[in-house]
């Protein structure tokens, strides 16, 4: 036990390697033991986030069950991981979201071994980025997270439909996808890079920790320039990073084409939380390292989220694919987080009781958002794939009145929306109110444009349940499509019951997340 | 018991009953309306109780009964509390929720034909169709058949209930959103509870959408008087002066207005959404499409009448920083304009329509606009005694349609003609032979609508609306008056097309009393439609007043800090009140007590072609925000957003740059790559080749093999790095 508590974290990151490797051992053609086995190792991070979780103290300041070992002494870098209340809630999703995506996968056909091992290996880079407060590290899990997932949509995505790119030359679909998803998110990468270089080079360390005193005190000239110049383009290179992975509008156009190709599970840990990484980049990093421009730019991260808020609604709205749809209202969700964290970037440094407040309600929200949406969407997700499975379309006018035939689908297909629309008593609420009300005294204009966006919400979740459930039944479907099956249920119920276990009683997560908001900010 | 162990007993039955139902019970029809029903008694129970025990208590508004704080969640270093609250206000708003929900759920047992045969083909998602049965002799004949989704139906209103009354006992404002979404999301589930109807699937997205536009200025209400005062709480903020001065002298974000007005305002704009004021009322006449105890939910016990509850209890807040001679608080000028205008228009639109239902459902709108004019200029005690008296009349009027229209399909399964409009008034006539119960407690219901003098409830409540505007706002009080008189009209317009003179149709004749589950609770709210306006008869009243006490004024004005003293009696708004009431209702009979099948309305008569159009089509309103909102709206959405923005200039660029980097990179093949790098390199590439042909053994194209590669090299380079580091 001892050696347990003491590894935590090192344990928490690397046994989905180790399920990995076990699942490559086994042999191909038994594909009910490659499922079964993938099934119950996912659940030994699970556990042990549990395990972190119960012992972790939310009012002790700092990280917590921290572990330093020189990776590369050479320039300073080390393997250094350590959690506080922001990551250990996404550690908690992470691991929570892959034994469900995992249990969904299992109507996968082919390769299922390997499918099983780059699932793994997602997990292990998704948590790197989550655990490590080591720049270089951090970077190294940011860019790893990127392969299994590229090979996820690029292999097991849908097989159908194809997409035009200029001179009328058509790719398939999850080619065009998983390319796009790819390139995009590595061009972000190229600039953070060439930053994390910069400023480990000129402090010396790679160190988080210690970046946040050393940087941020650096003043000066720098390459011929003044540091404030260098520390805005630094700023930029870290946020547009963010930005895409984000995704903030308008770096948005990979998503929709990712998620919609992906495998459902896939999307459901697309959604749920890859799009985290670069909410989290913000808070871990750009907030802390970048107070100054940080509050310079925050009116343009604002309005920006305000766009994604709006225009996410929107095209989500005018989709005719379901998935697309779904795809879509990642942009909206994720616009409130990141309208919390501009928010709160905002108030960097200003000496304001009332502003210091409404920060941390923001940052709350926008944290607590995070989770919430992870939860919401991944249930869409996998909603949309369990129809997909029966009827072999997206196309939301080929469905049609089917409550009827699946009324257990139905309900489950109506309590996660409500969720992912914010109905009050639901989780998304608890977070959405956080964030309007923080954000209203900082940004009252965004915060009131931002309820147009709230507003279009209510239209697309609408129009889903509308085309899919109600109206006239499609004959068509009579007698041929079957009721959500009991696996389906086991994915689906653990992720109802904590929406309305936040919706109703938030605190036990919330105080998580305020205490390290409030020791941060 | 304890209050406080009451209070929190008297929402949970509720909701526990949705759940039971939903998981476990919903196969049993019988089993699942048992638990509703009893759901529903126990919090009736619980109201009652509480109401009790409050009138008992003297100045019960400064000893209100309130719960202990629930830390619901953290903010910063303090916590955000919530709990319960019952104060004057919400025990009479307690008081009415709980009977007309009791009725209704007793009355939805009946209505649903609980007992009856399974339809014939009926399907869930659609209005039960009717049976075919045989009799003794073996002869077939067609009867009412079950609701296919008996238990479902009960299982949402139970939730509906929870929601009101989580609204209702709410202490702070957040906890009371919860509530009023909840309803939102239940009028939509109930509205669309035939969702296989497309006019009822499109019925349920309107309603949602319509209140969602109030409620989304209502949220920014919220966060705005939480950000200016750091509570949500009633009492913290309603209750104390000091507070109610700094909102009324912090200027808002808008000039010339201060914070508790534009806070006032977005948290009406919320009550126009919900309470289906103009010109967000567009939503409440198509919910008609949802089983008719879901009207009656919806316009008297919960939704609408929450709107109203809420801006009553937001009054202090409205009204911070007026003082006497100085005019109204912006919010109140608001309320009095939007509610005296919707008054006089939604009565307009009342007096066309045939449907039975879609008549009840403006006069509702209309109603509201009193209630909410009422409030406008002052009327706190006013406001909340039409809110109490309209939802039991109402509630009696929906469910005597509910029953009328019953009796109607009874005629048409006898006939088999089904191109007959049950809901059509023109096609009924001489019910009260047919249906005395109904009828009888129709009419005192109706009566009760058009303010019928001294022996009904809305007189008094109508009558006290009336007496406030003539004193504080005359203009107001015009068009209230001539929104009585239309009302006093439409009201008999109907009894007489659907009750007198003789049955218009052969399904009219066949028409048949309903069952005692649903009479009886026409009889019981009819007895309130009567005797609870007693309650409130002002102490001056000429003759009566004085004989019993104006307990209503009393209690309830003690729910504000500064009780409004009771109004000086003036004759003008009294004599206004009967002769528009008494003219109305004749005017009503001798216009309709002739009408014929077929004929022409006598009203378009009056009123010429074109006008009666207008009406008719409640001035073309739904077109109008089809042209004006919807179509525009759809058109950004998958347009301009969706293809012109996202796919055509966000993703051009994009695939430009893709573009331009092939042509840099074929560029570096063709012209630099091939001639110059390889000729010099082919003598090294013909070496590499030879290594390669080694190599290629494991190039198997199988990704897993390639994956082991790397985890391998990855380890070897790290032990090798590490080497390397510590030699050094």
């Amino acid at each position: 036990m001892e050696l347990i508590l003491n590894n935590l974290l090192t344990l928490i990151l690397f046994t989905p390697v180790l399920a990995a490797l076990v699942v490559m051992i086994l042999p191909e053609d038994q594909e009910k033991l490659i499922r079964w086995v993938a099934f119950v190792l996912s659940f030994i991070p699970l556990a042990l986030s549990l395990v972190l979780w119960m012992s972790f103290n939310p009012g002790q300041p700092g990280f917590q069950f921290e572990q330093k070992v020189f990776w590369y002494s050479a320039i300073n870098s080390s393997y250094h991981v350590g959690v506080d209340g922001i990551s250990l809630t996404m550690v908690l999703l992470t691991t929570l979201l892959t034994p469900l995506a995992i249990l969904a996968s299992f109507t996968i056909k082919e390769r299922i071994k390997t499918y099983m091992a780059l699932f793994f290996l997602l997990e292990m880079g998704m948590l790197g980025v989550f655990l490590m407060l080591d720049l270089l590290l951090f970077f190294v899990f940011w860019e790893f997270g990127l392969v299994p997932m590229y090979f996820l949509i690029n292999q097991w995505g849908s097989e159908k439909g194809e997409r035009e790119i200029w001179g009328g030359r058509k790719v398939p679909a999850r080619i065009y996808a998983s390319f796009k998803f790819m390139i995009y998110t590595m061009a972000g990468s190229l600039g953070l890079l060439l930053a994390i270089q910069m400023i480990g080079v000129v402090s010396g360390t790679f160190d988080i920790p210690e970046l946040f005193a050393r940087w941020t005190a650096l003043d000066g000239t720098l390459f011929g320039m003044s540091t404030g110049t260098v520390k805005a383009i630094a700023f930029w290179a870290f946020a547009i990073a963010f930005a895409i992975k984000v995704p903030i509008w308008p770096f948005h156009t990979w998503l929709p084409d990712a998620h919609t190709e992906a495998p459902t599970a896939g999307s459901m840990i697309l959604a749920g939380v890859l799009l985290k990484l670069g909410a989290y980049g913000f808070l871990r990093l750009v907030l802390p390292l970048y107070p100054v421009e940080s509050r310079t730019y925050a009116g343009a991260l604002g309005f920006l989220a305000v766009m994604a808020i709006i225009f996410g609604a929107l095209a989500s709205w005018g989709q005719r694919d379901f998935k697309r749809l779904v795809a879509y209202s990642s942009v909206n969700h994720m616009g409130f987080v990141v309208l919390g964290i501009a928010a709160a970037a905002y108030t960097l440094g200003v000496e304001s009781e009332p502003l210091a407040l409404s920060a941390n309600l923001a940052l709350n929200g926008a944290v607590l958002q995070m989770f919430n949406h992870g939860l919401s969407a991944a249930g869409m997700f996998f909603l949309v794939g369990v129809i997909y499975e029966r009827t072999h379309t997206r196309d939301l006018q080929e469905y049609g009145g089917l409550f009827p035939l699946i009324p257990v689908y139905g309900g489950v297909l109506i309590f996660t929306s409500m969720a992912s629309l914010g109905l009050p008593g639901l989780n998304g609420f608890i977070s959405e109110f956080l964030v309007v009300r923080g954000s209203w005294p900082i940004f009252t204009l965004y915060t009131a444009l931002a309820m147009i966006g709230l507003f279009f919400t209510g239209a697309y979740i609408l129009k889903a349940i509308k085309e899919v459930l109600q109206g006239p039944l499609n004959e068509h479907w009579a007698g041929h499509i079957t009721e959500i099956n009991a696996r389906e249920l086991l994915v689906i119920v653990p992720l109802m019951v904590l929406m309305l276990w936040i919706g109703v009683t938030p605190a036990w997560i919330l105080n998580v997340i305020n205490h390290a908001v409030a020791m941060w900010f | 018991m304890t209050t406080e162990t009451l209070l929190w007993l008297i929402p949970l039955p509720p909701i526990l009953a949705f759940f039971l139902i939903v998981l476990f019970t919903y196969r049993s029809k019988s089993l699942s309306h048992t638990i509703a029903v009893g759901a529903a008694i126990l919090s009736f129970i619980g109201s009652m109780l509480v109401l009790f025990r409050a009138v008992q208590i003297e100045h019960f508004g400064e000893h209100p009964f309130t719960t202990a704080p629930y830390h619901w969640f953290p903010t910063g270093t303090s916590w955000f509390k919530i709990g319960l609250l019952v104060d004057p206000l919400t025990v009479v708003s307690l008081f009415f929720v709980a009977w007309t929900v009791l009725m209704i759920f007793i009355y939805s047992v009946g209505y649903h034909n609980f007992g009856q045969p399974k339809g014939d083909h009926d399907r869930a998602g659609l209005p039960p169709h009717g049976a075919t049965v045989r009799d003794v002799h073996g002869r077939a004949q067609r009867v009412p058949s079950v609701e296919p989704m008996y238990s479902r139906f009960f299982a949402f209103i139970g939730l509906f209930a929870f929601g009101m009354y989580l609204l209702v006992l709410s202490d702070n404002l957040l906890t009371l959103f919860v509530g009023w979404e909840i309803m939102g999301l239940c009028s939509y589930l109930l509205i669309g509870f035939w969702y296989g109807k497309p006019s009822a699937r499109a019925a349920m997205i309107k309603a949602f959408l319509t209140t969602r536009v109030g409620d989304v200025f209502m949220l920014l209400g919220i966060a705005y008087l939480y950000a200016n005062t750091g509570t949500l709480n009633f009492r913290e903020i309603l209750y104390n002066p000091q507070t109610l001065a700094m909102l009324a002298g912090t200027p808002s974000y808008i000039v010339g207005l201060s914070a508790a007005s534009l806070i006032g305002i977005l948290l009406f704009i919320g009550t126009i959404g919900k309470s289906a004021q103009w010109p967000l009322h567009v939503w409440l006449p198509d919910a008609m499409e949802g089983p008719t105890p879901v009207s009656a939910m919806i316009h008297a016990a919960t939704m609408v009448s929450a709107g109203v509850y809420m801006v009553i209890r937001m009054y202090p807040l409205m009204s911070a920083g007026l003082e006497a001679g100085h005019g109204l608080t912006p919010p109140m000028t608001f309320m009095a304009f939007i509610g005296a205008f919707t008054a006089l228009f939604a009565a307009t639109i009342a007096v066309a329509q045939n449907d039975i239902k879609r008549v009840l459902a403006y006069s509702t709108i209309s109603q509201l606009g009193y209630m909410v004019a009422a409030l406008g200029i002052g009327g706190f005690v006013a406001a909340a005694f039409h809110l109490v008296t309209h939802a039991f009349f109402k509630a009696l009027l929906f469910l005597g349609s509910g029953s009328v229209i019953h009796g109607m399909e009874h005629g048409v399964l006898h006939t088999g003609d089904h191109q007959i409009d049950p809901q059509d008034m023109t096609n009924m006539g001489g019910l009260r032979k047919k249906m005395p119960v109904t009828f009888w407690t129709f009419l005192i219901g109706g009566l009760a609508l058009a303010g019928f003098p001294l022996v009904t409830a809305g007189f008094w409540s109508k009558d006290e609306i009336l007496a406030d505007s003539w004193a504080h706002a005359p203009l107001v009080f015009v068009v209230l008056a001539l929104a009585a008189l239309m009302t006093a009209f439409y009201t008999m317009r109907q009894i007489t097309l659907t009750f007198l003179g003789e049955s218009r149709t052969k399904e009219a004749d066949h028409a048949v009393e309903s069952k005692w589950t649903m009479t009886l609770p026409l009889v019981i709210l009819a007895v309130f439609a009567i005797g609870l306006g007693w309650v409130g008869i002002p102490r001056e009243f000429p003759l009566i007043g004085g004989i019993v006490p104006n307990w209503f004024h009393d209690f309830v004005s003690g729910t504000l800090l500064e009780h409004p003293a009771a109004l000086k009696f003036s004759w003008v708004p009294l004599l206004t009140s009967l002769v528009v009431s008494l003219g109305g209702l004749a005017l009503g009979y001798i216009t309709y007590r002739a009408a014929r099948l077929g004929e022409k309305d006598p009203v378009e008569h009056r009123l010429g072609a074109s006008l009666y159009r207008w009406l008719k089509n409640k001035y073309y309103f739904d077109e109008l925000y089809q042209k004006i909102f919807v179509a525009p709206a759809f058109w950004l959405a998958e347009t301009f957003t969706s293809s012109w923005m996202d796919q055509k200039v966000i993703d051009g660029i994009l695939h430009w740059f893709a573009y331009i980097s092939g042509v840099i990179g074929n560029f570096l093949r063709n012209a630099i790559d091939k001639p110059i790098v390889n000729g010099s390199a082919d003598l090294v590439g013909e070496g590499a080749k030879k290594l390669g042909g080694t190599f290629k053994t494991i190039q198997t194209g199988r990704v897993q093999q390639y994956m082991i590669l790397a985890l391998v090299s990855l380890a070897v380079f790290s032990v090798f790095l590490f080497y390397l580091v510590r030699v050094r």
